[in-house]
């Protein structure tokens, strides 16, 4: 990031020096700062448990217009956030998750649309959460934290919804378990979603995906850290096992072909000749990527988060109470939808997103669906790949037209 | 992302952009043809949609609800841009997304001749809608046997290509498709012939470069 003097007087006195200013990217919301929003009626759980009371965190970016209409909300995956887009008020390094896809002129553009930004409940990042206070015990949730699903989340960010006065939003959008809340509202708030928009999802987890998500949390669990999920109380975290739990979904998110052009079987420090070292320590460079990852993320990641959101994903399936008939699930859907798939992501292959298609299109919902050849595995939702910026937007210049909203001003970001 | 396919990327989108900028052109005169064959308010599927031309103008006009399948990225993309909704695959995969019957009529413009598997894509139109138009290339068009007489493979307009680069594999005339309908129990009920966007009504076997065909569906004939 490069500081600007945006004073040519910089030897004024202190009092009217200004804060030295951070270089506004062409494309960024700019500096955020999110927003706690409290809730104070209790939530009914699809568990049967009740949350009593809970706090959402919360950023939005561009302007709710006068009709309430341009409101487009943004959900996210296992280990994001509300941070969507823009820079961090008090960590400008601190980059929004989506900020490629978010922003002035960008795919999803805010100077057109009004968009929401929400931390789930359960999750760790100033939301309501395990490491919360339970206000019955005055001690941090843990273990006691109740079960979530993909409804519940929906059902909260309904409430958040109807805190700005949006009676229904032009589009709800989310990759992975976000594109889950998606398909969530479309089954659960029909008539509040204009489009649904769902990216490298799923109708339902696979014994595979489960199979994967179970070794995780059995890292967790496991270990002796773990405390039954009390970790808190003991003033120390599963660090080891929530560290392993991130290595093997890191494995997940990629591509095989990414990562044998990402790391191939280079040695991290290969002896004489290329020798090997003959031991556990971290011999190839894969492993030290890994080992890197798995241990930033154990630094800020909460370990009954992880469990709580693989849980939720696990649990994800409109169609068991359909007899296994998607179809059924999504008849009462009244949202047109984007679905779009990536070739290479073997978490949720395009085959996943074509059941979703298929039971659309049998429902005779309109729905447009696009298969992007790309390398990089799941990941590939995140990243700057001009042909799924360009569906995006375009479909998202389809929804301003229809909406009344004004032409685009500018293109920015990855297709400008 | 490596570079070359950075490039393809890139690309897919700038013939998006080309396709968008083109989009206010009137419709070629075998398209506004095929649009004459489809009720207004039925529903519709267009097989290999390109940028959504057909399905736009059926919409705009006939108030038809259509969806299109189309594989290229960057004609997915202009249908998007048109608000065509449209779903990417490959033909050659076959039309399991849809439901039997789930169309009124399903279009191939231009497509049959270059797909691998002739017989399952027209059993496959005659099973998802009760009508289907097929437009190709016309083998028959009387040039053709001129170049072949003076030794050489035809390319024209409707076929433009050497015969080391072509995509169309699957070349017929008029009574050809004729023949493998009748095999198929696909029941013609409408044909059209132009040359150069000028319908052609007299010997039309030779004289025409382009052939449309609509048929109805044995599933739903026997409906």
């Amino acid at each position: 990031m490069v500081s600007l003097n945006n004073s040519s007087t910089s030897d004024a006195s202190p009092l009217l020096d200004p804060a030295p200013a951070v270089a506004i990217p062409a494309g960024s919301v700019g500096l955020v700062t999110p927003e706690l929003i409290g809730f104070d009626e209790p939530l009914q759980l699809s568990s049967g448990q009740v949350l009593p009371s809970y706090e959402l965190a919360v950023e939005t970016y561009g302007t709710l217009n006068a009709q309430r209409n341009n409101a487009v909300l943004v959900c996210h995956a296992l280990n994001a956030s509300h941070h969507v887009a823009g820079m961090s008020a008090d960590n400008p390094s601190d980059v929004g998750w989506w900020d490629n896809m978010v922003g002035p002129g960008k795919a999803v553009d805010t100077d057109r649309f009004f968009v929401i930004g929400v931390n789930n409940i359960g999750s760790c990042f100033g939301s309501t959460g395990p490491a919360s206070i339970n206000p019955s015990t005055g001690k941090p949730w843990g273990a006691a934290f109740p079960m979530l699903t993909v409804k519940d989340w929906v059902l909260a960010q309904a409430r958040l919804a109807d805190y700005f006065g949006i009676d229904r939003f032009a589009a709800v959008m989310g990759g992975s378990l976000g594109g889950m809340q998606a398909l969530g509202w479309a089954i659960t708030c029909p008539e509040r979603i204009g489009h649904c928009i769902v990216i490298a999802s799923t109708p339902r987890l696979s014994a595979q995906n489960i199979g994967f998500n179970e070794v995780a949390r059995r890292a967790i669990i496991s270990d002796p850290d773990f405390h039954g999920g009390n970790y808190y109380e003991h003033d120390t975290v599963p660090r080891r096992g929530l560290s392993v739990a991130r290595m093997i979904g890191h494995i997940t998110y990629l591509s095989d072909d990414d990562m044998a052009a990402k790391f191939g079987r280079t040695q991290r420090s290969p002896g004489k000749n290329g020798e090997y070292h003959y031991g556990y320590d971290v011999e190839f460079e894969v492993e030290s990527y890994l080992r890197y990852q798995g241990e930033k993320f154990s630094t800020y990641f909460d370990a009954n988060t992880y469990l709580l959101i693989t849980r939720a994903l696990d649990y994800f399936d409109p169609s068991h109470s359909h007899n296994g008939d998607l179809a059924k699930a999504l008849s009462v859907a009244s949202a047109e939808f984007l679905l779009v798939s990536f070739s290479t992501d073997w978490r949720f292959p395009p085959s996943r997103s074509r059941e979703i298609v298929q039971a659309l299109l049998k429902n005779q919902t309109p729905v447009t669906y696009a298969e992007i050849d790309a390398p990089h595995g799941h990941d590939a939702f995140l990243l700057e790949d001009p042909r799924y910026h360009a569906m995006v937007q375009s479909y998202y210049d389809r929804i301003a037209f229809e909406l009344g909203l004004p032409a685009r001003q500018s293109v920015n970001g990855v297709l400008a | 992302m490596s570079k070359t396919l950075k490039l393809a990327a890139h690309d897919a989108v700038r013939r998006a952009d080309e396709a968008s900028r083109q989009a206010g052109r009137g419709i070629r005169a075998d398209l506004a043809r095929i649009a004459s064959w489809i009720e207004p308010n039925s529903r519709v599927l267009d097989l290999g949609c390109g940028d959504g031309t057909l399905l736009a103008h059926l919409h705009d006009q006939k108030n038809v609800e259509g969806a299109g399948v189309e594989f290229d990225d960057a004609r997915v993309i202009s249908a998007v841009r048109r608000g065509v909704r449209v779903i990417q695959q490959n033909l050659e995969e076959g039309l399991a997304l849809f439901d039997s019957q789930q169309f009124d009529s399903v279009v191939l413009s231009q497509t049959l001749q270059a797909m691998h598997h002739t017989e399952h894509i027209l059993n496959e139109m005659a099973r998802v809608a009760r009508y289907g138009i097929v437009s190709f290339p016309n083998f028959g068009y009387w040039p053709h046997g001129f170049s072949i007489l003076r030794g050489r493979m035809p390319v024209t307009g409707e076929m433009p290509y050497q015969w080391y680069d072509t995509p169309n594999i699957h070349l017929c005339t008029l009574k050809d498709f004729e023949a493998l309908a009748a095999k198929l129990k696909l029941r013609i009920t409408h044909l059209a012939t132009f040359n150069a966007e000028k319908e052609v009504k007299f010997l039309a076997g030779w004289r025409s470069t382009l052939a449309v065909y609509r048929f109805e569906s044995p599933v739903a004939a026997s409906n």
